[in-house]
C-alpha cells in the first residue's frame, strides 16, 4: 500500500514536469531498461536462487534491452504488485510493464497506457484440493475463494458466480503468492487466477499433486507488455520486439543458428530480420541489427516459451493457443518488410 | 531616510517643543509590522502559486495522456465481491458503495481496537505500579515486548502463526453452539421475535432510571453526606429490568445456529480471522503505549495526595478511584488522544492480511479497477484526516470537561 501512495505522489510530481523526454532517449542515457515484473510468478517472472530474473515476461524485457542497447543483461527489474503496476508505469518509474497484465478496454483507453501485443493467451481457472472430489466450478456454491486484489480475475469471478447464481466469499490479498499460500493453508476452498500462473504457483505448494484445476476456463486473458500512452516510438519498439521474436520462430531462426543463417541464408525474409536488408532499424531509431541481437541474445518466442513455461520447465504447459498461427495457435506477427 | 532621523535627533529640544517637526513616517520596509505583513503576503502567494501550478499541471498532463478524471466512477457498478460488509453490498453495487463499506469496516476496527486497547492499557498501567512484584514485573515485560516489535510483524504473527494453524471447518473446535476454525469465529445469531420490543424498551428505561437515580444520589450526598450504592443499583437495573421483561414475555429471542453445509458454515454470525488478527494486534500493541501513559499520569499525582487520603482513612481502592485517577486523567488524556489517532491510522495495515478496510477495498481494488489514483487516494486521505480530527475534537472536549475548574 505504501508503494501505491508513493507512486501516487511520484505520479503527481512527475506530471508537473512540463515536457518529458522520450522514453528511448531516457533509456539510452540511463543505459538500462527499467522493467516492471511480478514479485514472483514461476514461469513468467521470478528470481532464481542466484537472484537472476527468469520467465517469459522477463525475456520480453531482455529482448527490448537487446534491441535498444544491444545488451540483454541491461535490464533493471522492479517487482510490483497488481495495484501498483499502472501507477508505476504512468509515473515513469518503469519503462515497460511486463507483468502478466490482461488487455482490457478500460485499461487501454482510460489509464493512459497502451498494450503493445499479447505474449501469452491465457484464461482464468480455479484450483481446488483434489480430495474434495469436485467436478465443476458450479459445485463451488458457498465456497471461500482466495484471489489477488486489483485484477481482472476478481471481476471475472464475481461476474461468473453472479451469472450462475453461486454464492461465495472472496478473500482478497495483495499478491498472488499470498493468495496461493492462503489457499494452501486452508483459509480458502479454492484459489482463482490465470491458469498459467496457477500452474506456476501450484509447483510451490506443500503438496502440488493434491491440488488440481477445475475444467472450466471462465475468461479470456490476453496478457501482454504495456507502455505509456503518448510515446509512439517506444510503443513501436516494444511492439516490434515481440513481433521479431514471433517472426524469428516462424522463419526457424534460433539463438543457436542465427549467426550461421545471417552469414549464409538467401531467404529475403531472414535477411530483412537480421538487418542486412529491408527497413532495418530505421523508423524505430534503433541499430540495424536490433532484431538479430534479440534472437542472438534472448532467442525466438518458441525458445522463450519452452524454457520458461513449456516442456523444458517445471510448469510443462502445452503451446495451445500460444502456438504460431500456422501451427494451430493464435500467435501471429505482421511481416517485417 | 536614516539621515532624516539623525537630523531630527540633533535638533535642540527647545525647538522641537515649539514647533512639531514634520512627522517623518518611516519607510514601510523599516516598519516591522508592515514588513512582516509583506513577507506573509509574499509567502502566501508563492504557496498559492505552487499549489496552482501542481494542480494545473497535473490536470493538463492527465488530459494529455488520455487518463480519465473526475468522480463519475463512484456511481458505476463495482462488480467485485467484498468478504465482510456491515451493510448490504453485492457485486452490483456502485464504487461509491465500496467506499462506504470500506469506511465502515475501518471505523469498526478502530472502535473495537480503541475500546480493547484502553481497557487493557489501563489495567497494565496500574499493574505496573502495583506493590505485587510479580504483577508489576509481568506488566513491565508485556509493555517492553509489545511496544518494541513492529506492528506489521505482530499482525503477521497473529494471522499466520496463530489463526492460520486453527483446524479446517470440518474439524472445528465447538463450544456452546459456536465454532472456531481457520475461517473465523462463528457463533449463533440472535433473532428477535415478536415481543422483544419490550425488552429493548426495558433496557433503555433502565438506563434513564439509573441516570435519574445517580443525579438524585449526588444531590443527596451534597446535602446530607449520606451515600447511596449507585453503581450496584445501576448494574442491577440495567441487567435486571430487561431480564425480567424477557422472562415474562416468554423469551422472545430465537437463535440462528450455524450449521456446516457444503464448504462453510451457514447461518450465525461469522467473525473473519482477518478482523480478529488485526484487532488483537492493534489492541495489544497500542495497549502497551497506553499503559505507559497511564503510569506517567498516576506518577504525576503527588504522593502527598495519597498520604492525605490514607490519613483520612480511605481504602486503597477508594483512594485510587476518587483521588488518584481523576487527577491522573488530566495528564493522561492528551497523549491518550495521540494513541487513539495512531491506532486508527495503523488500522490501514489491514491491507497486508486482506481485512477489507478502506485502504484494502477502496484504495486497493477500486483504485486498480478504475485507475483513478488521484481521486481515490485524495478521498482516502480525507477520510483518515476527518476521522482523526473527529477523535481529537471529542478528546479535547472531554479533556476540557475534566480539567480542574479553578475558581
Amino acid at each position: 500500500m505504501k508503494k501505491t501512495l508513493i507512486s501516487a505522489a511520484i505520479l503527481m510530481t512527475a506530471m508537473t514536469g512540463a515536457a518529458t523526454a522520450g522514453t528511448l532517449e531516457t533509456v539510452k542515457e540511463r543505459g538500462a531498461v527499467q522493467c516492471g515484473v511480478t514479485s514472483g510468478v514461476p514461469g513468467f517472472s521470478v528470481p532464481d536462487d542466484k537472484g537472476n530474473w527468469k520467465g517469459l515476461d522477463v525475456d520480453l524485457c531482455r529482448a527490448v534491452a537487446a534491441a535498444v542497447l544491444g545488451d540483454a543483461t541491461k535490464v533493471k527489474f522492479i517487482p510490483l504488485n497488481a495495484k501498483e503496476r499502472f501507477t508505476a508505469l504512468v509515473s515513469g518509474e518503469i519503462d515497460v510493464l511486463s507483468r502478466v497484465t490482461t488487455w482490457t478496454q478500460t485499461r487501454d483507453t482510460q489509464l493512459g497506457i497502451n498494450f503493445a501485443g499479447v505474449n501469452y493467451y491465457d484464461g482464468q481457472g480455479f484450483l481446488v484440493k483434489k480430495d474434495l472430489g469436485l467436478k465443476s466450478v458450479k459445485e463451488l456454491d458457498g465456497a471461500t475463494v482466495c484471489v489477488q486484489s486489483g485484477t481482472t480475475t476478481e471481476l471475472n469471478m464475481a461476474d461468473y458466480f453472479r451469472a450462475n447464481g453461486i454464492s461465495y466469499t472472496p478473500v482478497v490479498f495483495d499478491t498472488n503468492d499470498q493468495a496461493a499460500q492462503a489457499f494452501d493453508s486452508g483459509r480458502c476452498d479454492s484459489f482463482t487466477t490465470d491458469l498459467s500462473q496457477a500452474a506456476g504457483l501450484r509447483t510451490r505448494m506443500q503438496d502440488p499433486s493434491s491440488v488440481g484445476a477445475l475444467p472450466e476456463v471462465i475468461s479470456k486473458e490476453p496478457l501482454g507488455p504495456v507502455v505509456r500512452q503518448g510515446d509512439d516510438t517506444w510503443f513501436n519498439i516494444v511492439k516490434w520486439t515481440h513481433n521479431a521474436m514471433l517472426n524469428a520462430e516462424e522463419l526457424g531462426l534460433t539463438s543457436a543458428n542465427v549467426d550461421k543463417m545471417k552469414a549464409e541464408s538467401t531467404d529475403p525474409n531472414v535477411k530483412r530480420l537480421v538487418g542486412i536488408d529491408g527497413p532495418k532499424g530505421k523508423g524505430l531509431d534503433l541499430a540495424d541489427d536490433w532484431a538479430y541481437q534479440i534472437v542472438k541474445q534472448v532467442g525466438n518466442y518458441g525458445e522463450a516459451y519452452e524454457r520458461n513455461v513449456g516442456k523444458d520447465s517445471p510448469l510443462g504447459l502445452d503451446r495451445g493457443l500460444n502456438a504460431l498461427w500456422n501451427q494451430g495457435g493464435l500467435q501471429y506477427a505482421p511481416p517485417m518488410r | 531616510m536614516s539621515s532624516d532621523i539623525s537630523n531630527s535627533g540633533h535638533k535642540p529640544d527647545g525647538s522641537a517643543k515649539q514647533k512639531a517637526p514634520p512627522v517623518s513616517q518611516p519607510k514601510f520596509w523599516n516598519d516591522p509590522k508592515k514588513r512582516s505583513l509583506l513577507f506573509q503576503v509574499l509567502l502566501l502567494s508563492i504557496l498559492g502559486f505552487v499549489f496552482y501550478t501542481i494542480i494545473d499541471n497535473t490536470l493538463t498532463n492527465l488530459e494529455q495522456r488520455g487518463i480519465t478524471t473526475g468522480f463519475d466512477f463512484l456511481s458505476r457498478e463495482a462488480g467485485f465481491g467484498i468478504a465482510m460488509s456491515l451493510i448490504d453490498y453485492t457485486e452490483a453495487s456502485s464504487y461509491g458503495m465500496t467506499f462506504i463499506v470500506g469506511l465502515l469496516n475501518t471505523i469498526l476496527i478502530a472502535v473495537l481496537g480503541i475500546i480493547a486497547a484502553t481497557i487493557l492499557g489501563f489495567i497494565l498501567g496500574v499493574a505496573r505500579l502495583s506493590d505485587n512484584w510479580l504483577v508489576a514485573k509481568f506488566s513491565a515485560l508485556y509493555i517492553e515486548v509489545f511496544r518494541n516489535i513492529p506492528l506489521l510483524l505482530q499482525i503477521f504473527f497473529w494471522y499466520y502463526a496463530v489463526l492460520r494453524t486453527l483446524p479446517q471447518p470440518r474439524q472445528s473446535i465447538e463450544f456452546f453452539g459456536s465454532f472456531i476454525n481457520n475461517r473465523g469465529f462463528i457463533f449463533p445469531a440472535p433473532v428477535p421475535e415478536a415481543g422483544f420490543g419490550w425488552v429493548t424498551f426495558g433496557f433503555f428505561a433502565a438506563i434513564v432510571a439509573s441516570w435519574l437515580i445517580a443525579r438524585w444520589a449526588r444531590k443527596r450526598q451534597e446535602l446530607t453526606g449520606q451515600q447511596f450504592p449507585v453503581a450496584l443499583t445501576t448494574i442491577g437495573l440495567i441487567i435486571g429490568v430487561p431480564l425480567v421483561l424477557f422472562l415474562f414475555s416468554g423469551m422472545p429471542l430465537g437463535l440462528d445456529h450455524p450449521e456446516l453445509k457444503g464448504f462453510n458454515f451457514k447461518g450465525g454470525i461469522t467473525v473473519i480471522p482477518e478482523l480478529i488478527a488485526l484487532w488483537l494486534a492493534l489492541s495489544i500493541y497500542t495497549a502497551a503505549f497506553i499503559a505507559e501513559t497511564v503510569r506517567a499520569g498516576i506518577l504525576a499525582v503527588s504522593h502527598g495526595q495519597t498520604e492525605a487520603a490514607t490519613a483520612l482513612g480511605m481504602s486503597k481502592a477508594k483512594t485510587l478511584r476518587l483521588i488518584v485517577i481523576p487527577q491522573a486523567l488530566r495528564v493522561v488524556i492528551p497523549p491518550l488522544t495521540s494513541q487513539y489517532l495512531n491506532l486508527t491510522k495503523n488500522s490501514s495495515l489491514a491491507t497486508a492480511i486482506g481485512y477489507p478496510d478502506l485502504v484494502n477495498v477502496f484504495a486497493g481494488t477500486t483504485l486498480n479497477q478504475t485507475g483513478q489514483a488521484i481521486e481515490v487516494i485524495s478521498m482516502t486521505m480525507a477520510v483518515y484526516l476527518a476521522l482523526s480530527l473527529m477523535t481529537s475534537f471529542f478528546m479535547n472536549w472531554y479533556n476540557a470537561r475534566i480539567q480542574l475548574s479553578e475558581r
